[in-house]
């Protein structure tokens, strides 16, 4: 049995340690906003918060987690960071297919959380792990610009 | 927009919708008007396969809820907000209060204007549906002004509506359209509604915000991918490594013993596991010791495909367009050849291939996300050996599309998966097996010929070779040895030419199976056509915008995007050694564009894109921001294409496998994209494909501004850009 903070709740899962939390928060807890790409972290769609910090879910194996608290897409509106980004997402017009934007969201939110006002270079070097396939990257980086402005 | 959704169909709604459309306006589930209507197969028709069919639908409850019934998929192209504006449009609906509902199975109903089946495809909803949609909407309308007109007993015509609402202009009475619908059930639609003067539009033209996009940023849209049925398992599979092989014998000693792993399931072509969870089907699938019986194929590589096209393309084509007399005017001034190759390509959706099924001795029940649904169904009842009835398709919003989902081999194999599995299964492609089983963008190779005269072009000659996708994908279009996808934009150049000749020579590649991908046949020729136009201009010493342009008179809206996309991308400005500008123009999908690229090529051959300015003239835009941001994608998933895209072939496999190694462009790549639009009162044009179709032949030629290198391969070759190899 293996714990884990997610979202503010506590909840406990029958599950292999080896086992990566992408799988966990999609098949076993139904938490499926957060998304598969790749498997490798190269696309960065499964993109979560662990302790405030963007990571790849689809290699983060549920047994290194320990108590470390665990973000997911589905809870990032409630930090005032998350919620502007997701406005700016929606003001901007951002999203096309949508499928990476959970992810991109996830890597935005924390880029801002660090860096309150990044400029493109540090847009650059937060966002590139994450791949968009509909091509929204023009306007992410006009999002990420102003969410900041607004936080 | 509080109210808005979009929302899965009621329970027994659907057969009603499809008997009562036959039968016009009716009163259905829960009292809801539904409207159904005749859509003239446009198009098709013209060319003698063209069906009548009813199509998509307005349903307008006691509650006031106008349901939109969607017919074409969203996968991220911002369709259902533009069907949307278009129906609440002619409806005079309230906008933020319309619900919008994915259509069920129904060629009949829903089938594309253009296809005569259910598909979403080839940048044709608006074009396709825009006035059926528009007729349908005027046509309830008019019923609920009737209606309106029978309760106040007073004339229609004192009547107009707005917002939801009918109101009586003299007196100032208004009754909402809720109220209306008892009144309505018995009304005929008009044949030939009264459709609105378009400058009298209150939606269609402004950038309204789309209506999928909220649920998107919170996680909350449910793709196929994400659906959970009670009870779900979980499965992935592995096809042969080599196209067309088949399983020999699966040793699953090992995968058995693994925690959660359920079942290790062995068909002819692929080996699939089932699990409790994704983590478990896949490391079930990685213990497995499969032997392949590889076949045939697994002796071909990208060499023998490259060596047979080539050889094929020898040959004279089949005549897809005469004009004059090509080979006199060939004679005619000095002549030039160049022969372009495009490479095998993956279309890598972000939502990797899958699908999830249900399948009893007496049922069928699929959720997944596909192009075309009505074919969905039919793959499903045939594997599940059930008749079409028994078999229920959910249509998901798309995590990408490109073409991919229009194929169906996602869903037979989930079917067939599921027939051996109690209860739903959740059947999910790796990466790697998405990359390498995918059903790719053929090779073309384009040969062509031009003569130059003063300044003008006296001769053309265009053979096009390569696979046929028609042919397989819908046969009956496919005549007289003429694939109209593989010559598209190619047969009809925009370009004055007196005497030319277009030809198409189908090759069909050893092993590789081959499919539609965003631009489909404009992206081979616009690629082949403006880099040789490039070509040509540099013979006759001329500015390549001004060669375009003198030979435009006759494609008016092409030369006006050309010269407003030089104008805004400073054409003829100074820029700074290794940099070039490039353009290339297009008429593609009923769409007149012009782009100009701006690129810098340092001494190792990498390539820096820092601008791409496009001129757009697409007619009546119906969303102007969605037109701008297809643009911006479309651009960049052609500069993709040609700066990274290649799939290769070895032994019979594919050499790449994810996106470490199929790449993609990243955000720290991007250059700054620019996009005007042309105001235009002419019928909408198709917009999804046309960045990618735009963006590398500018490239390409910017590149050769900025080098004196012109490459005629793709994805460009650094190595032949540093001058490391010949070009």
């Amino acid at each position: 049995m293996i714990e884990l903070r997610i979202n503010g709740e506590l909840r406990s899962v029958e599950v292999p340690a080896d086992m990566p939390l992408l799988w966990v928060l999609r098949d076993v807890l139904g938490l499926t906003g957060t998304k598969f790409g790749c498997g490798i972290a190269q696309c960065g769609a499964c993109t979560v918060h662990l302790d405030g910090n963007a990571v790849r879910s689809c290699v983060l194996p549920v047994g290194s987690i320990g108590e470390r608290p665990i973000t997911t897409i589905e809870a990032v509106g409630a930090s005032a960071t998350g919620a502007a980004v997701q406005k700016a997402w929606l003001d901007v017009e951002v999203v096309q297919c949508g499928y990476c934007q959970s992810g991109q969201i996830m890597s935005a939110s924390a880029l801002l959380r660090t860096m309150p006002h990044p400029n493109d270079a540090d847009i650059d070097a937060a966002m590139a792990g994450n791949i968009c396939r509909c091509g929204t990257y023009v306007r992410i980086r006009e999002a990420i610009k102003k969410a900041a402005q607004a936080g | 927009m509080a109210n808005t959704a979009i929302g899965r169909p009621e329970p027994g709604v659907e057969l009603l919708v499809t008997r009562r459309a036959f039968l016009g306006a009716g009163l259905g589930v829960g009292g809801a008007l539904l409207v159904g209507f005749q859509v003239p197969a446009a198009g098709a028709a013209a060319e003698g396969k063209g069906v009548f069919a009813p199509n998509a639908f307005v349903r307008i409850d006691r509650q006031g809820t106008i349901t939109l019934i969607m017919p074409q998929v969203e996968m991220g192209q911002g369709v259902y907000t533009a069907i949307a504006m278009i129906l609440a449009e002619e409806l005079d609906a309230a906008f933020e209060q319309v619900r919008l509902e994915p259509a069920p199975p129904s060629d009949k109903l829903y089938g594309n204007p253009t296809f005569g089946i259910q598909v979403t495809g080839n940048s044709n909803s608006i074009r396709s549906f825009w006035l059926p949609l528009r007729k349908a909407a005027a046509g309830a309308r008019e019923i609920l002004v009737q209606a309106a007109a029978r309760v106040w007993r007073i004339d229609p015509s004192g009547i107009r509506t707005e917002e939801s609402t009918a109101i009586h202009t003299a007196s100032g009475r208004r009754i909402a359209y809720a109220a209306l619908i008892e009144h309505a059930a018995g009304l005929t639609p008009p044949q030939n509604p009264v459709l609105k003067d378009p400058k009298n539009f209150k939606l269609i033209g402004k950038p309204l915000k789309r209506l999928d996009t909220p649920d998107k940023v919170i996680g909350k849209t449910v793709y196929g991918i994400d659906v959970m049925p009670p009870g779900v398992k979980f499965a992935t599979l592995a096809a042969c490594p080599v196209f067309g092989g088949k399983v020999a014998h699966v040793d699953d000693s090992k995968a058995k013993l693994l925690p959660g792993v359920r079942q290790v399931l062995a068909f002819d072509e692929f080996v699939a596991v089932v699990g409790d969870h994704m983590w478990a089907a896949k490391q079930g699938l990685g213990a497995l010791d499969i032997t392949w019986n590889e076949g045939p194929n697994s002796v071909v590589s990208s060499t023998d495909v490259w060596r047979q096209i080539r050889v094929a393309s020898e040959q004279e084509g089949a005549v897809a367009k005469i004009v004059g007399d090509a080979a006199k005017g060939l004679t005619e001034g000095e002549l030039h050849e160049a022969v372009y190759e495009m490479p095998f390509l993956a279309h890598a959706t972000m939502e990797p291939m899958n699908c999830t099924a249900h399948v009893t001795p007496t049922s069928c029940e699929v959720w997944v996300g596909i192009q075309v649904l009505s074919r969905a169904q039919k793959v499903a009842a045939k594997v599940a050996g059930l008749p079409l009835e028994k078999v229920t398709v959910h249509n998901h919003l798309i995590g990408g599309g490109f073409g991919r989902r229009l194929e169906t081999d996602f869903v037979e194999k989930a079917v067939l998966i599921a027939k051996q599995v109690d209860g739903p299964v959740k059947v999910v492609w790796t990466r790697e097996e998405d990359i390498q089983h995918d059903i790719y963008r053929p090779v073309y190779l384009d040969r062509l010929s031009a003569s130059v005269s003063n300044g003008r072009i006296a001769g053309w000659k265009h053979r096009i070779t390569g696979s046929s996708v028609i042919a397989r994908w819908l046969p009956p279009a496919f005549q007289r040895g003429i694939d109209i996808d593989a010559i598209d934009s190619a047969a009809d150049v925009p370009y004055d030419i007196p005497n030319l000749r277009v030809e198409y020579v189908r090759d069909e590649p050893p092993a590789v199976p081959t499919g539609f991908w965003r631009g489909v046949g404009p992206n081979n020729n616009v690629f082949a056509i403006e880099s040789f136009m490039d070509e040509l201009a540099r013979k006759a010493n001329k500015d390549p915008v001004a060669f375009r342009r003198d030979l435009l008179d006759k494609t008016p809206r092409l030369k006006a995007a050309l010269e407003l996309a030089a104008e805004k991308a400073g054409w003829g400005s100074p820029l700074p050694p290794r940099t070039g500008r490039g353009v290339a123009v297009q008429v593609a999908f009923g769409s007149f564009i012009a782009t100009v690229a701006q690129a810098e090529v340092d001494e190792h051959g990498e390539v820096r894109v820092q601008r791409m300015v496009s001129a757009v003239d697409t007619g009546i835009v119906v969303n102007p921001d969605t037109v701008i941001a297809q643009l911006q994608g479309g651009l960049t998933f052609g500069l993709t294409a040609a700066l990274y895209g290649r799939i290769d072939i070895d032994k019979g496999r594919v050499r790449q496998s994810n996106f470490n190694d199929y790449r993609m462009l990243r955000i720290n790549e991007m250059p700054q994209i620019e996009v005007h639009l042309i105001q235009s009162g002419e019928a909408p044009g198709g917009i999804g494909e046309t960045g990618t179709t735009a963006a590398p032949p500018a490239l390409g030629n910017a590149l050769f501004a900025a080098t004196g290198i012109r490459l005629r391969r793709l994805p460009i070759d650094r190595d032949v850009l540093s001058g490391r190899k010949p070009a």
